[in-house]
């Protein structure tokens, strides 16, 4: 009973994923049907076509990219050295910096949009790929200074104190012992932080408004008319060659990513 | 202050030899002091000069009259209180705060109720079912939500919309060619369809973690002793992820308020008015898209003290699980 239940479950939940990417091989008269066909016997791949010929997409794609590397590199340079203090050392002011920490995840990024816009203006950093970046690494910074955090304490105390009695020095213990260690973390941050980049929608949508600037997100989001003439079948191509790298970088490392966000949570 | 929070001391050497020694003054022990300040220093800067310095702005800007004009010549011009008192008698506003208070409820309360229903139900199906079920939830969980917004469009188009003909086929009524964008209430719920479908998989991964950590051994003492499932549950399960469920609770309270992304592209920007508003595309409408920043300024100031006051709970017990570390 409950087993039929979990398959309704899931049918349900997994559904607009499996429409979404089914849509996208469907030929454009089993699409406008009023019957929709639940599974394709003619697949085409024409709506691909279309979507990657589709004006910016491949700017739309290379501008995500490379706003996602450099965000994802310069983070996690900052954000491990900044978890190294917090798992490893007690200072006064800690308390205020996981304060600042949490409290930034908190502030809803809607209410931030108009002074980064005005800000970033003034710089001259709106229509730049390098004001987003910075921007995002406000947003990814603190979710990866507390993961990593989570993972550092996860390394048992044993192995350094070990490393430490043969005579490694501090950073000699850091790099042969705790880094090996700590690298699966390190990698699931870094995926977690290149999702949210990637995904991101409100800053890139304000900060960049020349079209050959913008992440692929905004491109997505432009290409709906009104519903009457809407591409439906290029609309699901594009949506699925957005959505295909995420999905696969998430089931990679989904089981480390709900250790990271809940560490300690589990304990109350 | 006891030993363990003198400034600089390693943990690592917390767990050894507890009466420690006065280590003499030496410079080895200067820069250990310094080390965590010097690795927290990249983080905090980028923090106050991206963060911390346009909040400052924000404040200032909320007091001005700064519009694209300002915005050329950098310069606004100081009006007081008068864009709050505009903001504070605008009714527009009230109606706004109250559909987002009521959409926050709804929303917080779907996504905790089905989120832990599921959780439970994980416990009860075979292994198989487990990791199909599993499978499901964390592919709804990696869908960036600007394409789940492309998807919900296309399933819920009025004329050959999946989700019409399957109402129909079911005997649910007669769906045929419904506008599921007709009215505010219909775009509000298909909005909130869509976010809890999105913020379910975390919530369910995250109960059912607390969930296997109920000890089997206290349960079927529980049982033993003649307690019945439902009493065994609310007194022996219900306190172990009551922590969880709290601190899952007030993260989505936070995160239901500030929603944009979903109600914005989902309802979008042609039917969007005064009648369907939540508060993050309100201020977006407002501020942004009418470029009058510092009225966007004094709605920001607004929405930012309302979040702060929601998350003061779950910042709390966030830092005092920082602080208990090692």
């Amino acid at each position: 009973m409950w087993d039929a239940i979990g398959v309704v479950v899931f049918v349900v939940i997994a559904f607009p994923v499996y429409w979404m990417i089914a849509s996208a091989f469907k030929p454009d008269h089993e699409l406008n049907s009023l019957t929709p066909t639940w599974f394709s016997l003619h697949p085409t791949l024409s709506h691909f076509g279309d979507a990657i010929h589709r004006p910016f997409f491949w700017d739309g794609v290379k501008n995500s990219l490379i706003v996602v590397t450099v965000t994802v590199a310069l983070s996690m340079v900052c954000a491990f050295l900044a978890a190294i203090a917090l798992a490893k050392f007690r200072f006064t002011g800690r308390k205020l910096f996981i304060i600042l920490i949490i409290g930034i995840q908190m502030l809803p990024q809607v209410g931030l949009i108009i002074p980064l816009y005005v800000v970033l203006a003034r710089y001259h950093q709106v229509n730049a790929l390098s004001g987003v970046i910075v921007t995002y690494m406000t947003f990814v910074l603190p979710f990866s200074v507390w993961m990593l955090r989570g993972f550092l304490l996860g390394v048992p105390k044993d192995l350094e104190e070990a490393a430490m009695v043969d005579g490694s020095s501090r950073i000699g213990s850091f790099t042969r012992i705790l880094l090996p260690l700590v690298a699966p973390g390190l990698v699931a941050t870094s995926i977690f932080a290149f999702i949210t980049t990637w995904n991101e929608y409100i800053f890139a949508r304000v900060l960049l408004n020349d079209q050959a600037k913008q992440t692929a997100t905004v491109w997505l989001s432009y290409f709906t008319g009104t519903s009457r003439n809407t591409d439906w079948g290029g609309l699901m191509a594009g949506s699925t060659l957005i959505a295909i790298p995420v999905i696969i970088f998430f089931l990679l490392v989904q089981r480390k990513i709900a250790f990271g966000l809940t560490t300690g949570a589990v304990r109350g | 202050m006891t030993p363990s929070e003198l400034p600089g001391t390693a943990y690592a050497a917390e767990a050894g030899i507890r009466p420690r020694r006065r280590r003499p003054f030496t410079v080895a022990r200067v820069v250990r002091g310094a080390a965590p300040y010097l690795l927290i220093l990249p983080v905090v800067a980028i923090v106050v000069a991206i963060l911390g310095y346009p909040l400052y702005h924000l404040a200032r800007l909320s007091f001005q009259k700064y519009g694209l004009f300002e915005l050329i010549a950098h310069h606004g011009t100081n009006v007081g209180w008068a864009n709050y008192s505009s903001i504070l008698h605008d009714q527009v506003f009230w109606h706004v705060l109250v559909r987002t208070i009521v959409f926050t409820v709804a929303n917080v309360a779907l996504t905790m109720g089905i989120g832990t229903l599921l959780a439970l139900l994980l416990t009860k199906v075979s292994s198989v079912v487990r990791v199909l079920l599993t499978a499901g939830l964390v592919l709804a969980w990696s869908m960036p939500p600007v394409v789940a917004v492309q998807v919900w469009l296309w399933m819920t188009n009025y004329e050959n919309g999946v989700l019409n003909y399957t109402l129909t086929k079911l005997h649910v009524g007669n769906y045929f060619q419904h506008d599921w964008y007709a009215t505010p209430f219909s775009q509000l719920s298909l909005t909130t369809s869509l976010i809890v479908w999105g913020a379910i998989p975390f919530v369910v991964v995250t109960v059912y973690a607390g969930l296997t950590q109920v000890p089997t051994e206290i349960v079927e003492a529980a049982e033993i002793d003649g307690a019945r499932p439902w009493r065994v549950f609310w007194d022996v399960t219900v306190p172990i992820i009551k922590p969880i469920f709290l601190v899952l609770t007030s993260l989505s309270i936070i995160w239901d308020f500030g929603v944009f992304t979903q109600p914005f592209l989902l309802i979008d920007q042609t039917r969007i008015n005064a009648s369907n508003e939540l508060m993050g595309v309100y201020l977006f409408e407002e501020g942004y898209l009418k470029t009058d920043f510092g009225r966007g300024a004094a709605i920001s100031i607004l929405m930012l003290l309302i979040v702060a006051i929601l998350s003061i709970f779950y910042v709390r017990k966030m830092v005092r699980m920082g602080d208990e570390a090692r």
